[in-house]
Formats: structure tokens, sequence, C-alpha cells
């Protein structure tokens, strides 16, 4: 069954690939066709059983033991979604994570990347622009020594025009509300302003799909809150694909659809609201609900009259207004 | 033990043009086995004035007396200070830096000119006290996981038997379960010796369950102190310094202007449920 479900799947690839030959010849005349335009039907991502595992050696180099951080994992992810991988610390949601634009390559199984195999070389550039990279420590990140050029880095390197590249520079800078520093010196910016800056960089870049490795952790709550609105809006205004990996249950609600990852497996998946109704299996896993969802859980419990799964303290205090008014009606 | 800041100022840079106020006149009083969160945004200056508490940096004016002494006065003993005042910095696991384990844990202590024998029985104590397993004493500490490099690096602090211990994001970085373990930790360092902490935290979740006294800078000034639930009742002015309330606070808030009748004081889950439940 499954191998005619891939053979079919590969007639399609050919004829849409013969199709775009034919009728787009003229724009693609003197550069290789980049195939992610031609596979837009099919997952932006999608890896299927990917394993990964690191050798440990003592310090003679002999092999002490494999740790398999990543276990046959199965997901797509399509294009414009937003995705949020949970995992307490050593799950392999990082480890996960670099496969999606080729740091890392699977041991077992494949990754695909707009339909491009990331093991495959040739196409290394076109996977690693299709998805940007966005780690924890914004230092790390940053290189120029003024926030413009630090964006203009990621074009320039891929060899953009230089008028295009300042209008993506402008465009990245807008779009993460951080135009108006364009003149500054990183060094003096504040952490979620950094974090903002990483991200126009990589904006810069116009990937489809950018994964962000715990974008927030080092950041104080403001930062977090311009991270997390700057994240939201990509995804909404430019339909940018978000894989947003996090130890911040708060910060998942706003996700289309979340994975947890326990011990290199996905143990659980589904909406915000189906996962974070699982109070107890989730502190199974070394993970916690926002404090809003525990306390509509415990509410619940002693029998207050609530809905399921509620994420946002707005949904919460509504909720207690409706039941409270339904109890008082029922009282007299 | 006890800690009075006085009326400390501190000025980067001075005399250039990036001259900047880190502290603006500081002034407070820690007593002896208190649990102190500093809060305020990225910048406000709580790291600066951790620094300055265990005479790593020395105030412009002013000036800080720990047990009554005055710690930056000429002929001070600041080494031992250090040892009394543990500091444990943002990502402590960045500065580990020995061959093995035990080795870095026994760096502090020893620094102390403490007799090999009791530097090595501390460090055995602080590792078993971070719940290290025995087989990682003799491993080098860059192969551990990142939590296991952060309880190294707390031990590395822990052993030298710190009457006041400072502790700067202990939490950043780690999931639900390692924040729980730190705070579990730190309640049983109370417990069992009486330890003073001043926890900086970035999280109102957690130091509304956990501290008793809140510490608010903004602008290297000290705005507020007092007990959490009096301290977070200022919603609008925390806001207003890129601060927040917890979570809980955030829905009673929400409730009130809905016009039900539930008191603001409710700051942790449990608090909560209390007085929500009250109204049924």
């Amino acid at each position: 069954m499954k191998e005619t479900g891939d053979r079919r799947q590969g007639t399609v690839l050919c004829l849409l690939f013969v199709y775009h030959k034919k009728y787009s010849f003229k724009e693609t005349e003197n550069r290789p066709l980049s195939p992610h335009l031609i596979l837009k039907s099919m997952s932006l991502i999608k890896t299927d059983k990917v394993s990964y595992e690191y050798i440990r050696r003592d310090k003679d180099g002999a092999v002490e033991g494999i740790n398999k951080a990543v276990d046959e994992i199965d997901l797509s992810v399509e294009k414009g979604d937003f995705i949020a991988i949970l995992g307490a610390n050593g799950s392999g949601k990082s480890t996960l994570a670099k496969h999606f634009n080729a740091l890392l390559y699977p041991v077992g199984g494949t990754v695909f990347v707009g339909g491009m195999d990331t093991r495959d070389e040739e196409h290394l550039w076109d996977i690693r622009q299709t998805t940007g990279m966005v780690f924890q420590n914004p230092d790390n990140q940053i290189i120029g020594t003024v926030v413009e050029e630090d964006v203009a880095f990621g074009p320039e390197n891929m060899g953009v025009k230089s008028r295009d590249i300042w209008e993506r520079v402008i465009r990245s800078l807008k779009s993460v509300d951080m135009f108006e520093y364009r003149k500054h010196s990183p060094s003096r910016l504040s952490g979620g302003q950094k974090q903002r800056v990483a991200i126009a960089g990589v904006l810069a870049m116009q990937p489809e799909c950018i994964v962000l490795d715990e974008p927030t952790a080092m950041l104080d709550p403001m930062g977090r809150k311009e991270v997390i609105a700057s994240i939201r809006e990509l995804n909404k205004t430019f339909g940018i694909t978000i894989i947003l990996i996090t130890h911040y249950m708060e910060e998942a609600v706003h996700a289309d659809k979340v994975y947890i990852m326990d011990k290199g497996r996905i143990v659980m998946q589904g909406t915000p609201k189906q996962i974070f109704t699982n109070v107890e299996e989730l502190r199974g896993v070394g993970l916690s609900v926002p404090k809003v969802t525990e306390l509509a859980f415990e509410l619940r419990r002693r029998g207050v009259d609530l809905p399921e799964g509620i994420l946002t303290e707005t949904e919460l205090a509504n909720e207690l207004c409706r039941t409270l008014s339904e109890a008082k009606h029922r009282k007299f | 033990m006890s800690v009075i800041a006085d009326h400390l100022n501190y000025i980067y840079s001075a005399g250039t043009a990036y001259e900047h106020k880190a502290l603006d006149d500081v002034s407070f009083k820690i007593e002896d086995g208190e649990y102190v969160a500093l809060l305020g945004q990225t910048g406000s200056g709580k790291s600066t004035l951790a620094q300055h508490l265990n005479g790593l940096l020395k105030p412009s004016s002013g000036t800080v007396y720990v047990d009554g002494e005055d710690i930056f006065e000429k002929g001070y003993d600041l080494k031992a200070l250090r040892g009394k005042i543990g500091l444990v910095f943002q990502y402590p696991e960045y500065q580990l830096f020995e061959e093995d384990v035990f080795t870095d844990v026994c760096f502090g202590p020893k620094n102390l000119g403490l007799e090999r024998s009791e530097v090595e029985l501390r460090a055995y104590e602080a590792l078993k006290l971070v719940g290290l397993k025995d087989e990682a004493f003799f491993q080098s500490p860059f192969d551990l996981s990142g939590g296991e490099k952060r309880r190294v690096a707390l031990a590395g602090v822990l052993a030298m038997k710190p009457e006041v211990l400072i502790l700067d994001e202990p939490t950043a970085g780690l999931d639900p379960g390692g924040r729980e373990w730190i705070f579990e930790l730190i309640d049983r360092l109370r417990a069992e010796q009486g330890i003073t902490v001043i926890l900086i935290s970035h999280s109102m979740d957690d130091v509304a369950e956990h501290a008793d006294r809140l510490l608010v800078m903004n602008g290297g000034s000290l705005v507020m102190d007092g007990r959490p639930r009096e301290v977070f009742s200022y919603y609008k002015e925390l806001m207003q310094m890129g601060l927040d309330i917890p979570q809980v606070s955030r829905v009673m808030y929400l409730l009130r202007e809905n016009g039900v009748n539930v008191s603001m004081d409710a700051i942790t889950v449990k608090e909560a449920l209390g007085e929500i439940l009250r109204l049924f």
C-alpha cells in the first residue's frame, strides 16, 4: 500500500516538474529551478521515522555509550502553520529542530524540507533558505556593529542585489518593529530587542519557515512579550511558518498545534486545548500547564462548572462570570 | 546575617560619553533568614546591586554593612565575605572550568584557605546536597547535561557554606521540573541551614509562590519594597516598568473589572482557589 502511495506521489512530482519546466522556462533560464517552489502541494517539513544518536566518548576517544536523542519521529508541518514543540530538558526537541535546516542529519529516517532531502548536499543552501533558525542567546547571533548591517548580512551572503538588500532589511526590521533602531549598535539594545534583530536577520533571507529554539529563555517579561508578539505577527500577517521550541507553557497556547516530546519521542500532539487538558500527564513528562489552566483544572475538580482546557486569563474570567451568574439564578 | 545597603550609588564609565548611573541612592535592610526576591527589567540595576552586596563592585558613594561592619572599609576581609555571601551568576554552568566535577567544586572552599580534608568534605556534601549521582563526580563537567552542569555550579557555591545566597535567575533555561527542583533546594537550605536568600527573578509566578518580600528596581532606583501581595497590587505601575503580575493576579483583576468581588490578595493558585470557591 505504502509503496503505491510513494510511487503515485513520485509521478505527481514528475508531472509538476515537467509543467514547471515548460511554462516557466523564461524566468528561470539562467538559474537552476528552486525545487521548493514546485512542490507546494507537499508539506513544508516532513520527517519520516527520524532518529538521531549522540555518541559519548571518554577522554581517550573510546566510545562509552550511545544516547538516542531522537527516536523515530514522524511529523509534518504545513505551510503557514504555527507549531510549538514542548519537552523537558534533554527530551530531544532542540536536536530535532536542528534537523529542520540541515544543521544535523538523521542517523535513521529522512527529513524533507520543501520536498528536498536534507542529506542531499546539493540543496543545502536551498534548505537553509527555506528554514531559518533563531537560537536562545541573542548575543551569540548578532555579528554586525550596526543593526541594519547585521540584518543585511544574510542576504548579502546570498548574493542578493544591493538595492534589494536594503529593501529586505527595511521590510524585515519593520515587521519586528525595530525599524527605528536601524542605526543603533546592537550591543546597546535590550535582550528582547536583540532577539527581534536576530529574527529580522533571518527574515531578510525570506525563509518560508522560522524555527525558534527557546527564543525567550534569557529575556525579561517585557522582552518575552515583544518577541512572542513579533512571532505571532509574522505567522498571521506574513504567513510565515513558525516552529517554536519552548519551556514556557504560556507561549504555546497561541500555536495551531502542540507536540510534546519525552525521551526522544513525540508522546502527545494536538491543539493547545487538547494538550493542556491533560494536566497530570504533562506533569508526568516533567512539564506543567499555564497557571491559569492549573487554576481552572483545580476549580473544575472541586465541581465548578467550567469547560476543559482553559488557556487564557480572559477565558477563565469570562467563564467564571458566566457560571457565577448562572449559580445566582439557580438560587432564586 | 543582616545586610544593609546604605545610599548606594554606582556610575558606570564615569566621565565618558557612556556615563550611566546604574544605582541611584539604593537603601534597604535584609534581615537574617529572609527570603527576598529582587525584580526589575533588564538593565534596571539588579545584577549591579547584587555585585555590591559581596564586594565585587565598589560603590561610587554609599556603602554596604554586613553584620554591622562596613565591607568597603580599609582592612575588611573581602575574601572571607565572599565565602559568607555566595553569589550564583546567571547561567553559572558557563563558568565550570576544571578537569573533573569534584575538583571544580573544591575550587571555592580551597580559595577560602581551608584544610584539604575540610575542602573535600565540603565538596562531597555540596554535591550530595544538589543530588548529583556519584558516577558523575569524576567526569569532566563538560560531559554532563545542562541540568547537571547547573547542579555542579550551584554545588561550587554551596561548598563555601554561605550564610547569604544570592541567585541571579537560577531557573533560566530550565524546564518546569528543573525549576521546581531549584525551589525545593532553596527551601531545604533555608530549613536546614537557615540561610538568607536573595533571588533575582523575571518570573512573577515564581516569586509570588516563594518569596516573603519583594524589592523592585527601576532605572537604578529601588522603587518598591514590600510583601508580594502589596507589591502586586500596583498592577499598572509594574506594567509601566516592563514588569508583570502573576497570571493568577491577572485573573483576579479581570474578575474585579467585571464586578465580581474578589480580593487582589490572592496571588498563587492555592490562594485564588480559596478566594473563588468562596463565591459559590
